[in-house]
């Protein structure tokens, strides 16, 4: 079985099938793209993955536990963090602040603890800011840490977003077009940081609109169009296939 | 004018945190030293409701100020904080420091009971039913007159005392009293501000489904902030309770929760500081310009209105200039 | 006694459902549960009483405070909201913002007409009928019609009229609205008259059954109009009424059987019960998070 395996999900609002029976696979270690024109139920999918939405039908399974049940609390806790398509930060917290809020679940202390100040509250708290800081250095974002989230130019709100879904300890990452607004520049350095996360052992889900960057990034490539998935392969397979062709660009005849 | 305030604001603290070791010690001699600086009883009077009002404030802005949760009913805790004390030193009697935290403990489990069906919904829903709830609790007060004595109120509540000594406002027991109390909820509602419940509780404010997504068990921690805070919502009730020596229902309305809400608005939300300078500008106010008094109320709204409008933050709110403050050998 | 209890119960529930559609209206278009309703409805009563008092006759003195209190309506939105989405604020500051207005309303309404309960007129009054041996009072049987007829006429404006149809497009999608060339802005300020004009009937009708006015009186009538609101679902109009009933009626047989002093608790039982129950309420739709 896979590491993370999506069997045949669906999930309707009222009449309305944004995502139908739509299977996954996706392996440790794996950079994993998701792409499809506008509507075409990534997000959707993203929030089936993580627990804003209930499933309809299906079943997902991750590291051989049946996980859509779960509250997205249990989820996270399990080992799949995302970032949000319309950026989400703490806009009035520090940038240290978003991740720490990231580490919350593997932050243990009682509330007794933090009352009195003990002992074991002063080291957790210590040694977490400790890791957040090096969570924000190793994205580039140290000596911005002091700074408030929202005063952040946008290219660094993104990579915030994915410093604070790392720091819960996520073993998979779920990315919702994390290269959008960018510059090229910028989407560079990205996908480089994004590879050097896979060659730390993570495994990457990318929803993605950049062809550029999901053909140079992406290990395997689903398609999903009108919430169905139409293709899936390697990129070079992927760019030549005739279904991915006419759902981006229309029929030809 | 804007601008002015929040470079004033950001200077004072960088002030106090760069002269810590200074500042915390005078300030505190200053505090203890109050009473001898040949205050009236009228003066201390005020002085003590402005601590009052500090505490209720403290705990209304743990769940308007860093959670981000309008609670209309803090009256009502405030109220079952002071009716229990009340009572149950009357009945039992019982001395002061053992009726009043009992006190904060039943406002606290009514916070629970309130907050649990409340809190799992958004914010707007909290409103409406503290709302409501206050009224409830007033009208409880009102016609369950064998416990309560009813339109009455209960009067000759016993003075707090402490080693057999009556703590009044002429022997400065009742200040002293009062600072301690006041020192105990600004300690405890520090401690959580700083540590990860602070952290959730503030981005449940700034963004409730990132803040899930995040993995914080955001009904819990909104419930647990509520119940903190009904909690010393109710530690201020006992104390009011035995300083006045009477409360009747009348004695906490609607008007009392709305003041607290100007308070935690004009000082700012998710201060500790602004606790106190809302609470001696909006007690005092009402002394200071008698010719307002009948539109105290009036004022009281517009605060709400207006600083919503030019000034969301409040008079200490918002970014502070600072650098964050990272704990010994973090980072 | 018990079909007594239910005319009661009828013709409260019926002028709740006229103050809870007021709710609901803003509710629809702005997701804001406007606090200052109660007031606002107060307001409207106190108008009817002033301009009554000044020998306007019934009629005039009615129909002048729907208009005052509809403006009222919009001078909220205008002076106080709007500002406030053109900043984009957060919720919670609008939230704040009808508190504070809800509250300087009731103050200055207590500062003017001063705060203890005074006289108003009976509305229509014409004796008694007796229909199989029961008494119904003409004033309860109007007070429903009236209601009623207001009701329906509102329902008609929203779902048969261009305003409607403009209304219910911004409650659906305010952007798409907007982009199909509906004066957003002009629907609001439409829905906070209708609100404002509702709450002001309400308020004269009830003033005129149980006889008196006084600042205070939205600030229950309010919380039960809400809690009616909520029971129906909060934003659908026929759940408003039929919440309105539901509060009303047992509201009546709480004061006949539990005895008056805890009659207005029974609401706030109901808002509790349902939001544990049903938080969407009975005909509420379920709302998708957009992530």
């Amino acid at each position: 079985m896979a590491f993370l395996e999506v069997k045949g999900i669906t999930k309707l609002f009222g009449g309305l099938t944004a995502v139908d029976k739509v299977s996954l696979q996706v392996e440790k270690g794996e950079i994993v793209s998701i792409i499809g024109p506008n509507g075409a139920g990534k997000t959707t999918l993203f929030n089936m993955l993580t627990g804003v939405y209930t499933l309809s039908e299906g079943e997902i399974i991750f590291e051989g536990k049946i996980i859509h049940n779960r509250t997205p609390q249990e989820i996270v806790q399990a080992g799949l963090a995302r970032t949000f398509q319309n950026i989400r930060l703490f806009a009035e917290m520090r940038v240290i602040e978003n991740v720490l809020v990231g580490m919350h679940i593997n932050t243990h202390y009682t509330f007794l603890d933090l009352l009195f100040r003990t002992k074991k509250f002063r080291s957790v708290e210590s040694e977490k800011h400790r890791t957040a800081v090096e969570i924000l250095e190793s994205i580039g974002l140290k000596d911005k840490m002091h700074n408030y989230a929202t005063n952040l130019p946008y290219g660094d709100q993104r990579r915030l977003e994915i410093a604070r879904a790392i720091s819960t300890n996520a073993k998979i990452l779920l990315l919702d077009e994390p290269a959008a607004g960018m510059n090229p520049q910028e989407s560079e350095e990205l996908l480089r940081f994004i590879r050097g996360l896979r060659d730390k052992g993570y495994t990457i889900i990318l929803i993605e609109h950049d062809m550029n960057v999901v053909m140079n990034i992406s290990d395997r490539i689903y398609v999903i169009d009108h919430g169905k998935k139409i293709a899936e392969g390697l990129p070079a397979e992927i760019a030549n296939n005739k279904k991915v062709i006419e759902a981006y660009l229309g029929r030809s005849e | 004018m804007k601008e002015k305030l929040s470079n004033l604001s950001n200077r004072i603290n960088a002030f106090i945190e760069s002269n810590k070791k200074i500042v915390y010690p005078v300030l505190a001699i200053l505090i203890l030293g109050l009473p001898y600086v040949g205050s009236s009883q009228y003066i201390l009077r005020i002085i003590i409701m402005i601590g009052v009002y500090s505490m209720l404030s403290l705990s209304l802005g743990l769940v308007t100020g860093y959670a981000g949760q309008v609670s209309l009913g803090h009256a009502a805790f405030y109220a079952i904080g002071a009716y229990v004390s009340a009572l149950v030193s009357i009945s039992f009697n019982l001395n002061f420091f053992i009726t009043a935290p009992i006190a904060a403990f039943i406002a606290g489990i009514c916070g629970l009971l309130l907050g649990l069906p409340t809190l799992r919904l958004s914010g707007t829903y909290l409103a409406i039913t503290t709302l409501g709830f206050c009224e409830v609790v007033r009208m409880v007060l009102l016609n369950w007159e064998s416990v309560t004595r009813g339109p009455l109120g209960i009067s000759r509540i016993p003075k707090p005392s402490f080693l057999g000594i009556e703590l009044t406002i002429s022997n400065f027991g009742l200040y002293y009293l009062m600072v301690a109390f006041l020192a105990l909820t600004t300690l405890a509602v520090v401690a959580i501000v700083r540590s990860k419940m602070g952290r959730a509780l503030m981005a449940i404010r700034e963004d409730e489904l990132a803040a899930t997504m995040m993995g914080v068990k955001t009904t819990y921690y909104k419930v647990a902030a509520f119940v903190i805070s009904a909690f010393f919502s109710g530690l201020a009730g006992a104390f009011y309770a035995h300083m006045i020596r009477f409360i009747d229902p009348n004695t906490f309305t609607f008007d009392t929760s709305i003041m607290i809400l100007s308070i935690v608005i004009l000082g700012g939300m998710g201060t500790i500081g602004g606790m106190f300078l809302g609470s001696a500008l909006l007690v005092s106010f009402p002394e200071v310009l008698r010719f307002l008094q009948e539109y105290r109320f009036v004022v009281y709204g517009a605060v709400l209105v207006v600083m919503m409008r030019y000034r969301p933050q409040g008079i200490l709110g918002g970014q502070k200039k600072t650098p964050y403050k990272l704990p010994k050998g973090g980072g | 006694m018990v079909l007594q209890q239910l005319s009661n119960g009828l013709t409260l529930g019926m002028v709740y459902a006229l103050i809870a559609v007021g709710y609901s209206l803003v509710f629809g278009i702005l997701r804001l549960v406007n606090f200052s309703h109660g007031s606002v409805y107060a307001f409207g009563a106190h108008m009817a009483m002033l301009f009554v008092s000044m020998q306007f006759g019934i009629i005039p003195a009615f129909i002048l405070s729907i208009v005052l209190t509809g403006i009222l309506g919009i001078a909220i939105d205008k002076m106080a909201l709007a500002p406030l989405r053109a900043k984009k604020s957060k919720g919670i500051a609008a939230l704040i913002t009808t508190i504070g207005i809800s509250y300087i309303i009731q103050n200055v309404l207590m500062i003017t007409f001063g705060s203890q309960t005074k006289f108003f007129p009976k509305l229509f009054d014409f004796g008694s009928i007796y229909i199989g041996g029961v008494a119904f009072n003409t004033t309860q049987i109007c007070i429903s019609g009236v209601s009623l007829m207001l009701l329906l006429i509102l329902s008609c404006v929203i779902r048969y009229t261009k305003v409607g149809l403009a209304m219910r497009a911004v409650e659906q999608n305010q952007k798409a609205a907007n982009l199909m060339g509906i004066d957003v802005n002009f629907v609001v300020t439409f829905t906070f008259f209708l609100g404002g004009a509702s709450a002001a009937i309400a308020g004269t009708l009830i003033s005129g059954y149980y006889q008196i006015v006084y600042p205070n009186m939205g600030f229950v009538a309010g919380l039960k109009a809400f809690s009616a609101a909520v029971l129906g679902g909060i934003g659908v109009l026929y759940g408003s009424i039929f919440g309105g009933l539901v509060v009303g009626i047992s509201e009546s047989f709480a004061a006949a059987y539990l005895g008056g002093s805890y009659r207005d608790a029974v609401a706030f039982l109901i808002l509790i019960i349902v939001l544990l129950i049903k938080p969407t309420g009975l005909f509420g739709k379920k709302g998708i998070t957009k992530v």
